[in-house]
């Protein structure tokens, strides 16, 4: 009972705060769609190609293409040790019949350049090569029929070899395209692979802080010590501030959700409210973090002072970088990061539709966040009131 | 019967190496006012924390209603007032008080009636509806002040509660004090204004962790052949 009075005691002080409620629903849209915009469309980046063996008529259309440049190497080996000191961003190799192509894929955009070029290239050239298959087929006809004519007029043996010619050159027209990504594979879009993880960011962020700098507000300014001086239990507080936090960050998913869908025209395979819960779980551990925080800092700067040690080094832990290459102690710390397993089943529910019942792992390790940090909190707030 | 509703018996308080209280004995009955001097660092906020449970005692013992303190349950009969006015800004001064009414466990069918009362006491009736960001520092203090008077506690402790009020406002306070006392409440007041020790029943003067003397203002008075309360605690200090 006191839990929800103190509930909306909290959600009316934040929604009469205009300011701040402006920065939690703002200012992640904003950033999103400046975000879309710089990862997506920045098409003018200049690409770098290495080809290895293939006709020089297909290179000259590769460098044909604007903002693509290609450079010949003389083997494989060379090309790859470039490619390694990103000196350029794809190898196009053909060996046989057959192309294999190698891309850094740092950059998404630079990948689709290479591809969208070569492709054309290849065209271009496959037009030229059946222009002259034609013009050859053109005047094996017309040898042929020449031929005929003169056969009508002596009958003898057939054009097996010019038959065969002609079927040789449209095989050539099909090569085989093989594909290696040095980094991620091809639905890698750099954007769609951040955007879970930057709505749980978000949500991290803005809740962790300002429910923060809330209880410090109550401390400092000596509220606290007046709750806890009347018969409210520890665990009411607690869970008041769970509430009306909770709230809070339903709506602002649901927000970004929806920007991020209609706005940014984003797919979102599995269910939108399986998103929506994943980040309240995700939501509430940030509340519960922000909370036993703040008993540790004095003022709002120093509350401030946890940005860069708590709510940064979540991005880079969060599966936004793959670690998989990363040394064993970075993968053990990853471990330790809620926002590693809400970006998880985030991604998993936007790009695969998975369902929220085999998210079970996830979702029970961020309980278990949650669970021992409200714990933490409840007899955290003894240092205040002894019982 | 006279009953002793706070009875703190050779309390003592350490914080790590420090120790802030040495032995601390001091009684609250019932109807009376207690003021509790002595200067800054003298460990009155200490004082009052233990006796509300907020602190745990090093030694001895702190008794209020006669129940062993820490009880979470007996906050509800003891109205308290800290020395910052601890109020929510962004709300009114009418939902300030319907907050902690509720904390108090104050039934809600009956709050209206309680919040109406203590405003007329304080003489807030008016200004009920605004928000508290809007308020003067004399308001805020008599709103905090309501906030302590609500569920009519048996028990009020009010820590300096007429720092940077005006004289008037103060006699007024004062008024309002003695007639809580009369109505059978006890208080319990940490002041550092001298003339103030002047009203309260019993004076206790805390010095150096200690309570140096502990009695009725007149018979300090007479104790340290001097006039007021004031040279009583400088001659308290002097001999210290």
């Amino acid at each position: 009972m006191r839990a929800i009075a103190i509930m909306s005691r909290v959600l009316k002080e934040l929604f009469r705060d205009k300011r701040t409620l402006a920065l939690m629903f703002i200012a992640p849209i904003l950033i999103m769609v400046l975000m879309s915009i710089i990862f997506n469309t920045n098409s003018s980046t200049d690409v770098n190609i290495g080809t290895v063996g293939i006709t020089k008529t297909l290179n000259n259309d590769i460098n044909g293409t604007k903002h693509v440049s290609a450079k010949k190497y003389n083997n494989n080996s060379i090309a790859k040790k470039a490619l390694k000191n990103d000196k350029i961003d794809a190898i196009i190799n053909k060996k046989g019949n057959e192309y294999h192509l190698t891309y850094a894929n740092t950059d998404s955009t630079k990948t689709a350049t290479v591809k969208l070029a070569f492709k054309n290239a290849l065209i271009v050239t496959n037009i030229d090569q059946l222009k002259n298959a034609l013009k050859q087929s053109t005047e094996a006809t017309m040898k042929l029929k020449a031929q005929l004519r003169e056969k009508q007029n002596q009958s003898a043996a057939s054009p097996v070899a010019d038959e065969n010619s002609v079927i040789n050159s449209s095989k050539q027209g099909t090569p085989k395209i093989v594909n290696t990504y040095i980094y991620g594979d091809k639905n890698t879009g750099y954007f769609a692979k951040m955007l879970p993880i930057l709505m749980g960011f978000f949500v991290f962020f803005f809740v962790f802080l300002i429910s923060g700098m809330a209880l410090l507000k109550e401390r400092t300014t000596g509220t606290l010590d007046r709750l806890l001086a009347t018969p409210v239990r520890r665990s009411s507080i607690v869970f008041g501030y769970m509430l009306s936090y909770g709230i809070l960050a339903i709506i602002q998913t649901i927000v970004i959700v929806i920007t991020t869908v209609w706005l940014l025209g984003m797919e979102v395979v599995g269910s939108i409210a399986a998103v929506v819960f994943i980040n309240l779980m995700l939501a509430l551990v940030a509340l519960a973090a922000g909370i036993l925080l703040s008993t540790f800092a004095n003022s709002e700067f120093q509350m401030m002072q946890f940005i860069p040690l708590i709510v940064v080094p979540q991005i880079f832990f969060s599966g936004l970088i793959s670690l998989d290459s990363m040394p064993n102690w970075i993968r053990i710390i990853s471990y330790i990061i809620p926002l590693k397993y809400s970006g998880d089943a985030v991604n998993l529910i936007i790009m695969k539709g998975t369902p929220l019942m085999d998210l079970f792992f996830d979702i029970s390790i961020l309980l278990v966040f949650l669970v021992v940090l409200t714990i933490l909190n409840i007899e955290g707030l003894k240092r205040y009131r002894k019982v | 019967m006279v009953k002793k509703i706070i009875d703190l018996q050779h309390l003592v308080k350490a914080f790590g190496e420090q120790t802030v209280l040495k032995d601390i004995n001091l009684t609250v009955r019932t109807g009376e006012i207690v003021g509790l001097i002595g200067p800054s660092g003298a460990g009155k906020s200490t004082v009052i924390k233990i006796a509300l449970g907020m602190e745990l005692a090093s030694g001895g013992s702190a008794k209020v209603f006669g129940t062993k303190m820490p009880s979470r349950m007996l906050l509800g009969q003891i109205g308290y007032m800290a020395q910052t006015d601890a109020l929510y800004m962004s709300l009114s001064g009418k939902e300030n008080l319907k907050f902690f009414g509720l904390m108090k466990g104050i039934k809600r069918r009956i709050l209206p009636v309680a919040i109406k009362h203590v405003t007329e006491v304080v003489d807030l009736t008016d200004d009920l509806e605004k928000k508290v960001s809007g308020y003067s520092g004399g308001m805020m203090r008599r709103l905090s002040l309501a906030i302590a008077l609500l569920g009519n506690p048996k028990l009020l402790i009010l820590d300096e509660p007429t720092v940077g009020i005006d004289p008037a406002l103060r006699r007024q306070i004062w008024a309002e004090l003695g007639r809580i006392r009369d109505a059978g409440h006890s208080i319990l007041i940490t002041t550092h204004v001298m003339d103030e020790a002047e009203q309260v029943d019993r004076v206790a003067l805390l010095l150096d962790g200690k309570v140096m003397a502990f009695d009725e203002p007149v018979a300090l008075k007479n104790e340290y052949k001097v006039n007021s309360i004031e040279d009583v605690f400088l001659k308290a200090e002097g001999v210290e």
